[in-house]
């Protein structure tokens, strides 16, 4: 096996790619999981996402069925079971504040429920209020990051910044919450819903109430049946809107079914590698069975000579069990190098998320010594029920 | 019990190969005895069943029928593992084309029939010491670390021999030992076994040379699978008429 380097690694690619795929697979499901997770504690899984179902917007758009933020409202006040309703809308801005300058800020604009419903803590200052929001007061809170970005080590609060052509006083800052399905709350802006439709969103009217809205989100109260507040609600904007229930002008997605749409891209891919791995180690250990079979031809003689001076058909096949499991071993060590470096790579490349999982390098080594095993034996077999005297007179 | 103690006894020793429908006796009822210190030859044109004689003596292959004894044991009705036990303690080859592992020392080559003892006759801590040991005794103990492809073929038989020679076998089986070596190695591997048979080692060896069956004692001739002649060499010179019949139909 030494002299024949190039021979063994190619031999060894096969079980390389499934130890590899394995550990990558294993990788992006736990990633997956873990950013899901991270969604049900920082959501909670009781959330509908109300929008509508027509995308068009503005002006010549079918009026009567976009959502508007009096729907939020009439959301938050009629239904019971409703413990919160968020309007969002979010905008893209400079911020100023003195000599600093930072451009393509996301900013957020929110009803006061955004804190309970995002589950946001306040490290200094305050939220803004309900009555911020009617009163259309400029004021704005910003996130951990954005508030040392543009103040350092000064208290953001009472300052003021500059965000487009606006004067918005800093009423807050948020505790650190990290990136949260793609969102990074940290680095953001967020100001009365009233301010954003006013002075940022792209909307020709500044009437708040008749203002169109992307979306709601409500937040239910986890005792309530949410099947019955997902029916209440589509009756309520019915009803608002003059159209029928069955008409569909409404989508009213859950965070369940979110969470659905995400394991299923993923699990799609999982099931690609999850193949990809199966085969890998399959064609592998078709590969190792082969070079062990030309190692058994090359070596008869060799056979023959440790059979004459006393070896047993076990300790024949032993010997090439053993070369065999050598050989997958090594290629597990190989693909298990590779497979967290390529779930790293991968975490790094893509949009989702890689955690290495130590018992999937168990897995993967366990299934790479299962191959050796079940692939050498047959050969090794051969080896061991060679005739002494044959062997001996081979070549 | 008087005399010499009887290392390897056949009675009606018979070997049948069946090929095709065909049945072809390739010995037939070979009786024999060679007893412990004999250094004895075993000669015969190539289908005389020489080899089929050797295979079976070195515990390789099994008879058809008959009988054989080898140290005071009965063999004939082994099954292949015990066969394998049998080789590893009472006998020690040595092949005409030396047969030693590639890319191994010669030490290690030497040593490697202890890793298939089963008795455990010597803890693995001594195997370095004894492959020394036996190295030293065949003249190569300047050669230990050398692999084979390093050595001359009489340097590569001398390993073999060593190795023969770790499990204290009952005894030798040399087939055409100097077969794959000039005349002057051919001989040195001679006087090399002529100084184990002083030594009181049983050596059976199997050749169409002349020249090496001159150094035993007795020569088996065989023919047909049945034995022809045994000739008593003592130490005298091979008779000449036999020596002629020999080269004719060999």
């Amino acid at each position: 096996m030494r002299k024949n380097k190039i021979r063994s690694l190619l031999t060894m690619l096969g079980i390389i790619i499934g130890v590899a795929a394995v550990i990558i697979m294993i990788a992006i499901s736990a990633g997956t999981e873990a950013t899901i997770s991270d969604q049900i504690t920082s959501l909670g899984t009781n959330l509908i996402f109300v929008s509508s179902a027509f995308t068009r917007m503005g002006p010549g758009a079918s009026s009567g069925t976009e959502l508007v933020y009096d729907d939020a409202t009439a959301i938050a006040d009629s239904i019971s079971g409703v413990t919160g309703v968020v309007v969002e809308q979010d905008a893209s801005e400079t911020v100023k504040t003195g000599a600093i300058s930072l451009d393509s800020i996301s900013i957020t604009g929110a009803s006061p429920d955004f804190q309970t419903v995002r589950a946001i803590t306040v490290a200094s200052g305050r939220f803004f209020t309900d009555e911020d929001v009617s009163s259309k007061k400029k004021v704005v809170v910003l996130g951990s990051k954005l508030a040392t970005e543009l103040f350092g080590t000064t208290d953001p609060v009472g300052q003021t910044i500059l965000v487009s052509t606006t004067r918005l006083t800093v009423i807050g800052v948020l505790d650190a919450k990290g990136t949260v399905g793609e969102v990074d709350y940290d680095t953001r802006a967020y100001i009365p819903i009233s301010v954003m439709l006013d002075k940022f969103a792209r909307t020709p009217f500044s009437r708040i109430k008749g203002d169109t809205i992307r979306m709601v989100f409500v937040q239910v109260d986890p005792k309530a049946n949410m099947d019955n507040v997902i029916l209440q609600i589509q009756i309520l904007l019915a009803k608002r809107h003059n159209v029928t229930v069955a008409s569909n002008s409404f989508t009213i997605t859950t965070q369940q079914d979110i969470i659905k749409t995400q394991e299923s891209t993923t699990s799609a891919f999982r099931s690609l590698l999850a193949w990809v791995a199966g085969v890998s180690l399959i064609v592998g250990g078709i590969g190792i069975m082969n070079i062990m079979l030309v190692s058994v031809t090359e070596r008869t003689r060799e056979i023959g000579v440790r059979q004459s001076i006393g070896a047993t058909p076990a300790d024949i096949r032993w010997q090439f069990l053993t070369e065999a499991l050598l050989m997958s071993l090594v290629g597990g060590l190989i693909g298990a190098a590779v497979g967290i470096g390529g779930a790293w790579v991968f975490g790094l490349a893509s949009s989702m998320r890689t955690v290495i999982v130590p018992s999937s390098i168990l897995l993967a080594f366990g299934s790479a010594a299962a191959v050796g095993a079940f692939f050498g034996f047959y050969p090794a077999n051969q080896a061991a029920q060679l005739d002494p005297i044959d062997a001996l007179r081979h070549e | 019990m008087t005399g010499p103690r009887t290392i390897i006894e056949t009675v009606d020793l018979t070997k049948v190969y069946g090929m095709d429908g065909i049945s072809v006796t390739a010995l037939d009822h070979v009786s024999l005895r060679i007893n412990a210190g004999e250094f004895v030859a075993i000669m015969g044109p190539s289908g005389s069943g020489k080899s089929t004689l050797m295979n079976i003596l070195g515990c390789l292959a099994t008879p058809t029928s008959g009988k054989y004894i080898l140290d005071g044991e009965d063999v004939s009705g082994l099954d292949k593992v015990q066969l394998a036990a049998i080789r590893n303690r009472k006998l020690g080859y040595i092949f005409q084309s030396y047969n030693l592992l590639a890319r191994t020392t010669a030490l290690r080559n030497v040593v490697l029939p202890l890793l298939y003892d089963r008795t455990h006759k010597h803890p693995p801590e001594k195997w370095e010491q004894l492959g020394r040991e036996m190295l030293e005794a065949v003249g190569l103990g300047d050669r230990m670390d050398h692999q084979p492809q390093e050595l001359s073929g009489g340097q590569q038989q001398r390993v073999a021999i060593a190795r023969a020679l770790i499990n204290d076998p009952v005894v030798i089986i040399a087939d055409e030992p100097t077969g794959n070596l000039d005349s002057r190695s051919g001989e040195e591997i001679m006087l090399l076994l002529d100084k184990l048979h002083q030594q009181k080692a049983t050596i059976v060896i199997v050749t169409h040379d002349p020249i090496v069956a001159a150094h035993t004692e007795r020569t088996i001739h065989l023919k047909d699978g049945q034995i022809d002649t045994i000739v008593h060499n003592g130490k005298k010179p091979l008779p000449a008429a036999r020596k002629e019949v020999n080269y004719a139909t060999s």
